[in-house]
């Protein structure tokens, strides 16, 4: 190598670091954080190359965790100053950052509360306070029930079940024992530990007339008529002589459905994904049957975009217009088509197309009656409920009082968090 | 300076140089750490928020919580069936397997291998063993030659005792290794003498083998006890669904601490149990090691 390319190598060096460090110092650089899921990661990759092809003086960093993982790190990277400018959160763990003053709230000049309250579906409304929105959802979650067409055709059953009725009849069809009566096949999972307790609160309960909180969700309501109702329904799937399902069938509800194993399968739109990739399972989905005079009901929920206290200054503008490009119908349309995950407003989830897609169609329309429940301690509610039917099932305690044990012990973990 | 001390003082300053690596070392990573909880046992904290103070309301709050209470039944209950029951069967087989020439490696690779498996790995196959039919093994045996299901884990009464049974199996290998080490090292003669003097084989094992024994038998108590005081995997990963279910029928105080800590996060209340806890362990095997040390 002679003397005048080592200097035109050095040269050549020396000017792509200036430049360098001048589009650095220009540049603005802000960090998104959210779980590890893989189209989530992908879907995120192209609106970020998107939004910085707009914008050009700002790069977004994208990191993702474990879902495993992803609540505590995020918990305790935030109060200790470092990672994310805009962070992934889920609905119900807004609280506590709102209390811990870790987000800031949206500007109301970019996001005016009451035109976001027009343009997303109704349930993203537990975001607001007062004339501000502390943060946005890309994409929501509702229930559908998943049916094995295979399995309905094989029970001479034509269409999926319109109301609870003919659900049970259903899977009453598609259930099927061995010669010692021990269930081989269930013709409805069921598991409160899996979706079904959603299922059961802001569906059933509503469904048999009952409302099962007031006041904002800090008063559990549904030791009444209606939850009593709601209850002998439920646990009445899988129990007596003509049980359609058992609870622990195959160990998850989900792995019965996914085996073939099971007629039908309450779960979320979050679940699309995975049963897409299942060899030689043919399903279909309908909307969340309705009650005998045709209430229907759904429970939606949603990971939301907030922007954390740690930006500031342009770090903070540059963080706004990225949520702005977040929650755009085009972001949303995106998100439908990648990850599978409902828009959350109707201009982009009620178009034609996507509200009568046959997968999609379902989980959209509930979204217009579905409610999101504002939780409190979600998994310590969750065991509630699980333990309410499983104080039934294994040690023979009565609906009715099993039932009122469970409200006030909900009740109690409510009365915990409120009061503080 | 140095030049003036003593020998004797010399080697203490080198003894410290070169403790004060590992000193260190487990003063930030063991002991700071210890120190916290326990400052966190007397706060409130949800991991997000400031700390604040809360004095005994946490130990207040464990002593009222009848949870608690089932879940340091179980605690107990993991310990007093799985040690014994270990301990005899890890015996029998190590006393046996130490007279047996044939294929003794492999007998003996055949028992340790659990112990190396994964408990993780180990926990899910039993998992699905455990299962109702159509997926479990022992329900589809029972099944086929016609006898009704057990409901092993979703059951209030067996489902302790099903966790239990592949922790202990898992801890075996460990504790027949450790029991063929402890009857190799005891002298010939004295099996030689009891031979001249004619006794059966049930004195001798009462008088010579188990006496002389004691030390490895305080050794693997100690060391089992804590083991399940302190068992968590096996419970976590067999009923992920509903952890400790069902109806805390299998929780442990690990378990519980984990759940309150990292699904509920309250940590002020997730550190008073972790402060129990040890206060147990500490009793405990302070307590073996007394009553056995002592005859």
């Amino acid at each position: 190598m002679n003397i005048k390319a080592i200097r035109g190598i050095a040269l050549a060096s020396a000017t792509s670091f200036v430049t360098l460090m001048g589009s650095a110092a220009q540049a603005v650089e802000i960090e998104y954080w959210q779980y590890f899921f893989d189209a989530r990661v992908a879907a995120m990759e192209q609106l970020i190359e998107k939004f910085q092809a707009a914008n050009p003086d700002i790069t977004v960093k994208m990191t993702h965790f474990p879902y495993a993982d992803y609540r505590t790190k995020v918990a305790a990277a935030i109060p200790a100053g470092e990672g994310p400018d805009v962070v992934q959160l889920f609905y119900g763990w807004l609280n506590d950052y709102r209390e811990a003053q870790l987000i800031q709230p949206l500007p109301s000049d970019v996001f005016p509360a009451d035109r976001i309250e027009a343009e997303f579906f109704p349930m993203v409304g537990a975001m607001r306070d007062g004339d501000q929105y502390w943060a946005l959802p890309t994409a929501v979650r509702s229930l559908a029930l998943f049916y094995n067409e295979r399995l309905m055709a094989e029970a001479g059953i034509d269409s999926p079940p319109e109301t609870l009725d003919q659900m049970v009849e259903a899977a009453a069809k598609m259930t099927k024992r061995d010669s010692a009566g021990n269930i081989t096949q269930v013709g409805l999972t069921v598991g409160m530990t899996a979706q079904d307790h959603h299922w059961f609160r802001e569906g059933l309960i509503r469904q048999f007339g009952g409302d099962p909180y007031k006041d904002d969700y800090q008063t559990v309501n549904y030791d009444t008529d209606a939850g009593r109702a709601a209850l002998d329904f439920y646990t009445g799937l899988v129990t007596g002589d003509n049980a359609v399902s058992s609870i622990g069938f195959m160990d998850e509800p989900q792995a019965a459905f996914k085996a073939g194993r099971a007629g039908m399968h309450i779960d979320g739109s979050f679940r699309i994904g995975s049963l897409a990739d299942v060899r030689g399972l043919k399903w279909g989905v309908a909307e969340l049957p309705a009650s005998a005079d045709g209430v229907r009901a759904n429970y939606a929920s949603y990971w939301v975009n907030a922007i954390t206290s740690k930006a500031q200054g342009e770090k903070y503008d540059a963080a706004v217009k990225f949520m702005e490009y977040i929650v755009s119908d085009e972001a949303m349309q995106l998100w439908l088509d990648v990850v599978g995950e409902l828009p959350a407003k109707p201009s982009v989830g009620m178009t034609e197309a996507n509200a009568n897609d046959p997968v999609f169609g379902p989980f959209i329309r509930g979204l217009k009656y579905a409610r999101t429940t504002k939780f409190a301690d979600e998994s310590g509610q969750r065991q509630v409920l699980v333990d309410m039917v499983e104080r039934m099932t294994l040690q023979g305690m009565g609906a009715a009082e099993s039932l009122t044990v469970a409200a006030e012990a909900e009740q109690k973990i409510l009365d915990g968090y409120y009061k503080k | 300076m140095y030049r003036n001390l003593t020998i004797k003082q010399k080697q203490i300053v080198w003894a410290w140089a070169f403790l004060a690596i590992p000193v260190l070392f487990y003063g930030v990573i063991r002991f700071y750490p210890t120190g916290n909880a326990i400052l966190i046992s007397f706060q409130n904290w949800n991991l997000l928020g400031t700390r604040s103070w809360a004095g005994f309301d946490n130990y207040v709050k464990l002593w009222n919580d009848p949870v608690f209470w089932k879940v340091f039944a179980n605690t107990f209950i993991y310990l007093l069936l799985g040690t014994p029951i270990s301990l005899v069967i890890s015996f029998v087989i190590a006393y046996h397997l130490d007279q047996l020439r044939f294929m003794h490696g492999f007998l003996r690779m055949l028992y340790f291998l659990p112990f190396m498996t994964s408990a993780v790995a180990m926990a899910w196959v039993w998992r699905w063993f455990y299962q109702p039919v159509p997926t479990g093994l022992f329900n589809n045996l029972l099944a086929s030659v016609g006898i009704g299901q057990i409901s092993f884990l979703n059951s209030t009464t067996n489902a302790l005792p099903a966790v239990l049974a592949p922790a202990v199996w898992a801890g075996l290998g460990f504790q027949i290794i450790i029991f063929m080490a402890g009857l190799r090292a005891i002298p010939k003669s004295y099996y030689e003498a009891a031979k001249i003097d004619g006794v059966g084989w049930w004195t001798v094992l009462w008088e010579i083998t188990l006496p002389l024994l004691k030390p490895t038998i305080v050794f693997i108590v100690v060391f089992s006890s804590i083991g399940f005081l302190r068992i968590f995997d096996h419970v976590f990963n067999m009923t992920t669904n509903n952890p400790g279910g069902p109806l805390n029928a299998t929780k442990p105080l690990v378990l519980m601490i984990y759940d309150t800590a990292f699904t509920g996060f309250d940590m002020g209340y997730a550190a008073a149990q972790t402060v129990v806890l040890f206060v147990v362990l500490l009793t405990v095997s302070l307590l073996q090691l007394r009553i056995l040390r002592d005859k």
